[in-house]
């Protein structure tokens, strides 16, 4: 039986679809059996983003309306075993697809896979709450600003209030070149602001860009240091210990000697 | 060095105010209190007040923020109001409503 995540935030465009696809692809390379479902109904992008749009025949609104079996609609990834999709369809809207349906057909595809990974709509609308359904465990995307926070927030509060309880944080996006001049908040600083446990931070590199226009994740991008710490996110979802990568490396020669002589404490 | 010499001309970061302002709006967030909620609960304070106190109206705010709670480190939201009194109503006014 598998876990179900649901992989969500307030404000879009943080990351949502790009999480979904590395972290799901890296667990399937860790020998894992994943499905990832694209619950952003009207909108779908996880398809691209994985570089499987031209595989599509039938989507999740095929299945709940019963034009197609589950496992006819989910598109094997060839690159990598035990990888699926289940595309969201792009005609109809968000309400195309109930809690109680999208609850069901969780419960039917867990039988077979380790991993189902929802890949959430932005905002707290319907589409939300369908997605949610029938995830036993969320993780929360934001960026370090200011209106992806805030949103963050209000997701954790909604997550906490349909009893998806201890969601855990990925903070996208972060610049230390910024965060070390002052003009970015640190992971500190958000979790103090939203007080729920940090399953990892990426770094924001140009690579996501070129990875994504090629259909690649890139997860698989060995010198990517935001595929680096995908990768690390997928083994801790596994269990495993993994340090958050630190800001530390990053502080450059100047930066280590101003720790070490206790400049740098603020 | 930009944080030394912020320090030293004593000039807040961008990111320490963005992290003052994103504490005070998530607790207005959670509290969902909106400012007309906020209005109507001034309003009902002031008809509460001025029955016993003369007050500067126009100076009068009502605010929500944080304070420490009793766990360390911990924060709640407070409603705070500063209400700046004019002079208090004379007692035997007071006991005159009293007697009605």
């Amino acid at each position: 039986m598998g876990e179900v995540y649901v992989i969500t935030s307030g404000k879009g465009g943080v990351g949502k679809t790009t999480t979904t696809a590395n972290v799901g692809t890296y667990l399937s390379v860790l020998g894992k059996r994943v499905l990832l479902i694209d619950a952003d109904i009207g909108l779908r992008n996880l398809d691209v983003v994985m570089g499987l749009e031209n595989r599509i025949v039938f989507d999740i609104v095929d299945v709940v309306e019963g034009r197609c079996k589950p496992k006819q609609a989910l598109i094997k990834d060839k690159r990598f075993d035990g990888l699926y999709l289940l595309p969201a369809a792009q005609s109809k809207d968000k309400t195309a697809v109930s809690p109680e349906q999208m609850k069901a057909l969780c419960e039917q595809l867990k039988e077979d896979f380790d991993y189902i990974l929802i890949d959430c709509p932005a905002g707290i609308e319907q589409g939300f709450k369908n997605a949610i359904a029938g995830a036993q465990k969320a993780i929360v995307v934001t960026t370090p600003e200011v209106s992806a926070v805030r949103d963050a927030d209000r997701i954790i509060g909604l997550l906490e209030a349909y009893e998806l309880h201890n969601p855990k944080l990925i903070i996208n996006r972060i610049r230390f070149d910024m965060v070390k001049r002052g003009d970015m908040m640190d992971i500190d600083d958000i979790l103090e602001i939203l007080s729920i446990e940090l399953l990892g931070i990426i770094p924001d590199d140009e690579k996501i860009i070129i990875s994504t226009n090629k259909g690649e994740p890139v997860v698989m991008d060995e010198k990517s240091r935001a595929g680096q710490e995908y990768r690390n996110i997928a083994r801790r979802i596994l269990g495993e210990n993994i340090p958050i990568l630190s800001e530390e490396e990053n502080l450059g020669f100047l930066g280590k000697l101003k720790r070490f002589l206790g400049l740098n404490n603020s | 060095m930009f944080e030394f010499f912020n320090k030293f001309f004593n000039k807040q970061s961008s990111k320490d105010i963005a992290k003052e302002r994103l504490k005070l709006v998530i607790i207005h967030d959670r509290a969902n209190v909106s400012p007309e909620l906020l209005e109507l609960i001034k309003n009902e304070i002031l008809k509460a007040i001025q029955k016993y106190i003369v007050i500067d109206d126009k100076l009068l705010e009502i605010q929500i923020t944080r304070t420490p709670s009793e766990q360390k480190g911990e924060f709640v939201p407070a409603l705070i109001a500063n209400i700046p009194i004019k002079s208090v109503k004379k007692t035997e006014i007071l006991n005159n409503e009293a007697d009605d």
